[in-house]
């Protein structure tokens, strides 16, 4: 993979640590996320993933007793400083594990962000309900029942909705937390295919339990455990030529 | 894999100092949300600000007689309430004795019916009958406290004269079942919201496994709503406990302390109630009863304090 030295990061990561109370949940993290590429991580449950993309957007600001150490830089500009917060959270798009379908039509739950950014036009909000509906892969199922509460999707269809209310964003940074959980696996495909073609638009930050939808999607790929990154390599070189043993073990199937 | 260029994607990658600026850059949602905020502030700020308000007059208007007059044992432990008499006395422990037998008596009437109510409407009562039950329980909660009195006085009195053959029919009994239906309603609706928060899914994981409706409840649905339920039971509690004028209309409001549930008895607030009208502004009996305000006062916050103890420590542990 090639970087042009020039571009700057769009995030970078230093010596990131996080607690919860008095437990480490992710300790002496460092590396650069770059632009428009599709970064893995991959690790066992406990071993900081999630904590790590909470941190990415402040969602500790949500969690009593969560403390953030170290830095993270977003575009250049410290995430614990930035004056407005939810600039910062317009422009990184997040999914979580379980869909979050909220009590709205499934039109109003992708509408939501354009029009808290201001977009009033109903030609033009049509259109960007269309076109994220259409990237989440759910635009043919839904339709006809736009206006239906987006509440009562199945799970699927619901986490499809979450994907295209979070592209709905037009956001620089998305941030991927085991989205395909509750996802059938053809439809995981097509949502994969999607995240493909949305590398030349954004960059993303995939988080998964797939170790081989990692190796499908990613283009540099970090494998956590325990808190730690134990190693962090282009994930064709990870897979196939890991250097530390506790990588080789996990991607081996021997734990996790 | 190829990648486009880069200058085909201008809002990512424009200079670095514009986007750091864009973060920091307050626009007008922003400041909407701080205004809010401050406003919301305000609104619960003032929550504080009513409750240091009363409690500060309802201390200084008793302070002086407190301070310099008042017996505190005498107040706490005397069985004499004569303040109209010469010498006054202001021993208050038949009219606590009376609000602690009534409440009690209320609370053995109420919270058993309002649980079964809570568990039909939450567990079993399906589509139109749960929506006129809980029309119905909300109807109930919503009847004046006078009307409750008339009850007292001329239902519940002859009934309980006849089926106990006692003399009198206005006792601690006719209190305690009065109040005891006035707050049953309260506690219904708050114990069916509590039972009602329990997740679908932990009902069907346990129905799953092939537990009974009444296993169901007992053993997932009340252990989970238990903060809930104990902190409508503390609420109802409250409840009986400042209820004035239904209590000096069945108790038959006797200043002495009730030995059984068929004396009558006379409550902190139905004295009050009754004696402040006469009470000539700034005279020691006018200042006793705000002193007694006092204790009611003390007595609520720390009712409302347990019940808020009672209702985080459950979700701690949940």
């Amino acid at each position: 993979m090639v970087t042009d030295p020039v571009i700057p990061p769009l995030l970078e990561v230093r010596d990131l640590s996080i607690h919860y109370g008095d437990k480490a949940a992710l300790s002496g993290v460092s590396f650069d996320i770059r632009q428009h590429e599709i970064f893995g991580i991959i690790g066992p449950a406990n071993a900081g993933k999630t904590s790590f993309l909470r941190a990415i957007n402040r969602m500790d600001d949500f969690v009593p007793g969560m403390r953030v150490g170290g830095q993270i830089c977003f575009a250049g500009r410290d995430v614990a400083t930035v004056r407005n917060l939810y600039a910062l959270r317009r422009r990184i798009g997040v999914v979580f594990p379980l869909p979050v379908g909220l009590p709205l039509s499934i039109y109003d739950n992708v509408a939501l962000s354009p029009r808290l950014r201001g977009v009033r036009r109903r030609a033009e909000l049509d259109q960007i309900v269309e076109r994220c509906l259409t990237r989440a892969a759910l635009w043919d199922e839904v339709k006809d029942r736009l206006t239906s509460l987006g509440s009562l999707l199945s799970g699927g269809q619901q986490q499809r909705l979450t994907i295209a209310r979070a592209l709905s964003q037009e956001p620089d940074l998305l941030l991927l937390d085991e989205f395909s959980i509750a996802v059938d696996p053809v439809t995981t495909m097509r949502i994969e295919e999607v995240l493909k073609e949305l590398r030349n638009e954004l960059t993303i930050v995939l988080v998964t339990n797939l170790v081989q939808q990692a190796r499908r999607l990613a283009d540099r790929t970090a494998f956590f455990l325990g808190g730690r990154c134990v190693e962090l390599d282009a994930t064709e070189a990870l897979f196939s030529n890991a250097t530390q043993q506790q990588t080789i073990d996990y991607l081996g199937g021997r734990f996790g | 894999m190829s990648r486009p260029p880069v200058s085909s994607t201008p809002g990512v990658t424009g200079p670095r100092a514009a986007e750091a600026k864009s973060l920091d850059r307050r626009d007008r949602a922003w400041w909407f949300d701080f205004g809010a905020r401050a406003a919301v502030f305000v609104g619960g700020m003032s929550a504080i600000l009513f409750i240091a308000a009363i409690f500060v007059f309802i201390g200084t208007q008793g302070l002086d007689f407190a301070i310099h007059r008042l017996s505190w044992s005498e107040f706490l432990f005397g069985t004499h309430w004569e303040p109209t008499v010469e010498p006054p006395r202001y021993g208050a422990l038949p009219l606590i004795a009376g609000t602690a037998w009534i409440t009690v008596v209320a609370m053995l009437v109420s919270a058993p019916l309002a649980f079964g109510a809570a568990v039909y409407v939450a567990e079993f009562a399906r589509g139109k009958q749960r929506e006129w039950l809980k029309i119905f329980i909300e109807l109930l909660a919503a009847i004046p406290s006078v009307v409750w009195g008339v009850i007292g006085l001329h239902v519940m009195k002859p009934i309980i004269q006849h089926v106990f053959d006692v003399q009198i029919g206005l006792n601690v009994l006719n209190a305690g079942v009065i109040l005891g239906l006035m707050a049953a309603p309260i506690i219904t609706t708050i114990a069916e919201d509590a039972l009602k928060a329990v997740p679908d899914t932990y009902r069907e994981a346990a129905e799953a496994m092939g537990a009974t409706r009444w296993q169901v409840i007992y053993r997932v649905v009340l252990p989970h709503a238990r903060p809930g339920l104990s902190a409508a039971v503390l609420l109802g509690i409250g409840r009986a406990f400042g209820e004035t004028i239904a209590v000096l209309m069945a108790s038959g409001h006797r200043l002495m302390i009730p030995h059984s549930v068929f004396d009558s008895a006379a409550t902190i607030t139905a004295t009050i109630a009754a004696e402040l009208g006469e009470a000539a502004k700034g005279s020691d009996h006018y200042q006793v009863l705000f002193v007694l305000g006092l204790l009611l006062f003390l007595i609520t916050f720390v009712i409302n304090l347990t019940a808020d103890w009672i209702v985080r420590g459950g979700r701690r542990r949940a």
